[in-house]
C-alpha cells in the first residue's frame, strides 16, 4: 500500500487544463486545413493526387475540401504545386451538419449546442455507447484515451457505458461494414429516446478511404441520423473532446 | 532448392514468379508437412488465379526461424483438393481463408467455415457471403452444459467479434471465435496497385500497427524496386517501430491491471501509453505514425530539437513506466490473478504457429528482429525476451522485458542517428513478374507481406498476414479449462487485432 501511495505521489497530477487552457500539440500536427485562392484548374490536379477523392467543386462555394472524406495525409500541402492549401494547427473541427464539412475559404461553422430539450437532459450527464463498425482501432484508441487521467472525461459528466440501454447516445467509428450493419442498427434501437448519434473519423462520416468498397456502407449517415461529425483519421483526442463539449454547450 | 522441392530464399530477396517451384499436389503436401514437422512454420499460404480461365495455384511460404531462411513452393489445384489441416494444424485458418476467397473446398478440413463472411473473389464469385452470426457453431451436449454468446458489440471501446463459449457452470470447455465483422475488402483492392491509395490502406490494415504494416510494405516495395534506403530513414523507422511497441505494451499492461481491478497501474499506464504515442507524433504529427513511412524512406527530416526532445521524454517515460509496472510484480493479489491463468503449453503454441509476445511467453524464441532482421535491425540487435510459463503472467512479463529493451534501443538509435543524412532515396518502378516477401516484428508479432507483380510491375497479388491471424486460435485454446470470468483477462493478454485479421 505504501509503495502504491508513493508511486501515486511520484506520478503526479497529469490532467490537462483543456478546455480552459489551449492544448499542447506537436509542431508537425496537421489540424484544420486552410484554403485560399484555388481555381478550377487546381481542382483537377488536386483530385488526381487525393487518395480519398475529397476535393470537389461545390455550387456557390468554389473549390472545396470535404473534411468528412479527408484523411489529413497532407499530400495536397505541396507549396510548389498548390500555394492555396496548408494545414493549420487548429484542433477544432467538429460540426453539426454534414454539409458544414465542405471546407472552402471561409472556415468551419463549429458545433452549436443541442436543442433545448436534449441539452437540458444531457448537458451535465451524457452516457455514450461506443460501436466500432469497421474502425481500424486508431479512432477507437483515441476515444479510449479520453477516459484516462490526461483528459479525464468524467469531470465533464461524460462517460462510456457498457450497454446501449444505459446510454443516451451512440458514438460510432468505422465505415459501417456490411457485416456490422445489423449489429449497429440493433444497438441504435436499444437506446432509449431521446438519443444522439456521433460519427467519429473520416470512415464513420463518409466511408473515408473505403467509401467505394462494396463491403462497407459509406458511413453512418446512410443508416442513422447524425448529430455530431468529428473529422480526422483519426481525430486527435482534443478534437473529439472539443466536439463533445461544444455539443453540450460547455465550450462556446 | 531442397531435396523435397522447396526453394529457399530470404525476406527481401526478389525471385522471378517463374522460379517458384511448381510441385505436384502430392509432393507439395509432403514437402509442407515434412518441413513443419521438422520445425518450420507457415508464414503465408494463399491461392491466386494462375490462368485466364481462373485456375488456381496454392503458394506456400514457410519459415525456418533457426536458420533464418524462408522457403516456398506452389501447386495447381481444381475446385477441390485434400486439406493439409489434419496433418498440419497451422494450415487450419489459412485453408478456411482460401476456401472463402476462392470458393474452393479443402476436402477433409475438420472445421470448414468462413472467417470473414464475404463473397468469393473472381468473376461473379463462386460462393456468396452469409451473414456472420448465422452459422453453425461447435456445440456440446449434456446435463447443465450451456452456451454463452458474446458480441459482436462488446462492453468496452473495442472492435467487434463474436465469441461462443461452451460452459459447464463457470468452467469453459471450448471457445469458438468468429470474426469478419470488420471486413473492409482491402486485400482485393490492393491488387493492381501500388496507387495513391495503397499506402493508406496499408496504414489502416490495423490502425494501431500503422508503423509495423507500413514498414513491411515499404521493405517489400524497396526490394521489388531495388532501391536503397538512407541510414537516417532506417534509424527513424526503427525508432518508430519500437515506439509503437512501447505504446502498446505499456497500454496492455495497464489494461491487464484494469481487468483485474488494480487501478494504480491501470491509470498510470493508460496515460503512459499516450506519452509514447505523442512521441511518435513528434516525428510526424500523427500519434499513430500516419504519413511517416513510405517506400524509399521517411517523410521529412525532423529538426535536431525533435530528437533532443525525444531523449528527454524517453527518460521521463522510462521512470514512469518502471514505477507503474513494478507495482504489478510487487502486489500478491495481482500475481495471484496472472499466474496459471490462460495457460498455453509450449507444444500447442508450436503446433499452431503462434507468434509475437504470446509465443515468447510460451518459451518459444521467435522474433523477426533477430531471426530475419531487416532495416536497422541488421546493424543493431535486440535480445529476445522469453518466459516459459505460457500464462497471463508470462505474456505480461514478456511485454515488460520488451519495454525495457526497446527503451534502450530507441535511446541508442537516437544517439547514433545520421541527422545530416537524407530522409528518403529515389523511388523506383517495381520489377515485373517478381515475387518477394517481407517480415517485420510488429508489437503483436510477425507481420508478413507477400507481393507478386505482373508483367507491368503492378501487384498481381498482394497477401497480408497480420500476427493476429496466427494467434486468435491460440486465445481460443488458452481459454480451455478456464473460468469464463477470466476471459477478459486472457483476451487482453493476447490483445489481438480484429481488423488486422478481417482486413
Amino acid at each position: 500500500m505504501w509503495r502504491i501511495m508513493t508511486e501515486r505521489f511520484r506520478q503526479k497530477h497529469r490532467t490537462i487544463g483543456f478546455p480552459c487552457q489551449e492544448p499542447v500539440l506537436p509542431e508537425a500536427y496537421r489540424g484544420l486545413p486552410r484554403i485560399h485562392d484555388l481555381n478550377p484548374g487546381d481542382l483537377q490536379r488536386l483530385a488526381e493526387i487525393c487518395p480519398t477523392g475529397a476535393w470537389a467543386a461545390r455550387e456557390n462555394r468554389g473549390v472545396c475540401l470535404d473534411l468528412g472524406r479527408c484523411i489529413f495525409c497532407g499530400t495536397c500541402q505541396d507549396r510548389d504545386r498548390f500555394a492555396g492549401v496548408d494545414f493549420s494547427r487548429d484542433h477544432r473541427m467538429a460540426v453539426r451538419r454534414r454539409e458544414h464539412l465542405y471546407l472552402g475559404g471561409k472556415g468551419l461553422p463549429l458545433t452549436e449546442p443541442l436543442e433545448k430539450k436534449r441539452l437540458s437532459l444531457f448537458n451535465r450527464s451524457l452516457k455514450l455507447r461506443q460501436v466500432s463498425a469497421g474502425g481500424c482501432n486508431a479512432c477507437e484508441s483515441d476515444i479510449n484515451v479520453l477516459s484516462t487521467v490526461v483528459f479525464d472525461l468524467g469531470r465533464f459528466g461524460i462517460q462510456f457505458v457498457a450497454s446501449p440501454r444505459h446510454a443516451d447516445g451512440l458514438l460510432i467509428t468505422g465505415p459501417v461494414t456490411r457485416n456490422m450493419k445489423r449489429a449497429l442498427e440493433k444497438t441504435y434501437e436499444a437506446l432509449p429516446e431521446p438519443k444522439i448519434v456521433i460519427a467519429v473519423g473520416a470512415c464513420a462520416i463518409s466511408g473515408g478511404i473505403y467509401h467505394d468498397h462494396s463491403e462497407t456502407g459509406g458511413g453512418v449517415e446512410k443508416l442513422l441520423p447524425v448529430d455530431l461529425f468529428i473529422p480526422g483519421c483519426p481525430p486527435h483526442p482534443v478534437t473529439i473532446l472539443d466536439g463533445l463539449l461544444r455539443l453540450l454547450g460547455r465550450i462556446k | 532448392m531442397s531435396k523435397d522441392g522447396l526453394l529457399f530464399f530470404q525476406p527481401g530477396q526478389v525471385l522471378s514468379v517463374k522460379d517458384i517451384p511448381r510441385l505436384s499436389l502430392a509432393v507439395f503436401r509432403s514437402a509442407t508437412i515434412g518441413a513443419v514437422a521438422t520445425g518450420n512454420r507457415i508464414v503465408s499460404y494463399f491461392a491466386r488465379p494462375c490462368t485466364d480461365e481462373g485456375e488456381l495455384e496454392l503458394i506456400m511460404v514457410l519459415a525456418d526461424d533457426q536458420a533464418g531462411t524462408l522457403s516456398t513452393a506452389a501447386t495447381r489445384v481444381g475446385d477441390r483438393f485434400p486439406s493439409l489441416t489434419p496433418d498440419c494444424m497451422q494450415a487450419h485458418w489459412f485453408e478456411r481463408e482460401i476456401a472463402e476467397q476462392w470458393g474452393v473446398e479443402p476436402e477433409g478440413h475438420p472445421w470448414l467455415k468462413p472467417i470473414r463472411f464475404h463473397d468469393s473473389y473472381g468473376q461473379g464469385g463462386r460462393t456468396r457471403a452469409i451473414e456472420p452470426g448465422f452459422t453453425d457453431y461447435f456445440r456440446m451436449a449434456g446435463d447443465e452444459i450451456h452456451e454463452v454468446a458474446v458480441g459482436p458489440v462488446h462492453a468496452g471501446i473495442i472492435e467487434p467479434g463474436h465469441f461462443r463459449f461452451q460452459c459447464h457452470g463457470e468452467h469453459v470447455f471450448h471457445l469458438e471465435i468468429e470474426l469478419g465483422y470488420q471486413h473492409r475488402g482491402i486485400e482485393k483492392k490492393l491488387r493492381l496497385g501500388p496507387d495513391r491509395r495503397t499506402i493508406h490502406y496499408i496504414e489502416t490494415l490495423a490502425g494501431d500497427t500503422t508503423i509495423g504494416h507500413a514498414t513491411a510494405y515499404a521493405h517489400l516495395l524497396e526490394s521489388l524496386g531495388r532501391c536503397e534506403v538512407p541510414p537516417l530513414a532506417k534509424g527513424i523507422r526503427g525508432i518508430a517501430l519500437e515506439l509503437e511497441r512501447l505504446a502498446n505494451h505499456a497500454g496492455d499492461l495497464g489494461a491487464l491491471a484494469g481487468d483485474i481491478g488494480f487501478l494504480p497501474t491501470a491509470s498510470f499506464c493508460g496515460r503512459i501509453r499516450g506519452d509514447f504515442l505523442n512521441m511518435t507524433a513528434l516525428l510526424c504529427g500523427n500519434r499513430f505514425g500516419r504519413g511517416l513511412i513510405f517506400p524509399g524512406g521517411v517523410s521529412g527530416k525532423p529538426e535536431a530539437s525533435v530528437f533532443s526532445e525525444l531523449q528527454l521524454r524517453l527518460e521521463a517515460a522510462e521512470r514512469d513506466t518502471s514505477g507503474a509496472v513494478k507495482l504489478l510484480w510487487d502486489t500478491n493479489s495481482v500475481m495471484a490473478r496472472f499466474e496459471e491463468t490462460g495457460k498455453l503449453e509450449l507444444e500447442t503454441a508450436q503446433a499452431i504457429g503462434l507468434v509475437g509476445p504470446a509465443a515468447r511467453g510460451c518459451g518459444i524464441e521467435r522474433d523477426v528482429r533477430r531471426d530475419f532482421p531487416s532495416g536497422i535491425y541488421r546493424y543493431a540487435h535486440l535480445p529476445v525476451a522469453v518466459w516459459h510459463s505460457g500464462d497471463v503472467f508470462a505474456r505480461a512479463l514478456v511485454r515488460w522485458l520488451e519495454i525495457q529493451r526497446s527503451l534502450v534501443f530507441v535511446q541508442e538509435q537516437l544517439d547514433m542517428l545520421d541527422q545530416g543524412g537524407d530522409p528518403a532515396g529515389p523511388a523506383a518502378p517495381l520489377q515485373p513478374d517478381s515475387f518477394s516477401v517481407s517480415l517485420v516484428e510488429g508489437w503483436r508479432g510477425e507481420i508478413c507481406h507477400v507481393a507478386l507483380t505482373d508483367d507491368r510491375g503492378k501487384f498481381a497479388h498482394y497477401k497480408v498476414v497480420d500476427p493476429s491471424f496466427h494467434n486468435w486460435f491460440g486465445l481460443a485454446l488458452a481459454m480451455r479449462g478456464q473460468q469464463i470470468s477470466d476471459f477478459p483477462l486472457c483476451n487482453k493478454s493476447f490483445n489481438l487485432s480484429y481488423c488486422g485479421h478481417d482486413l
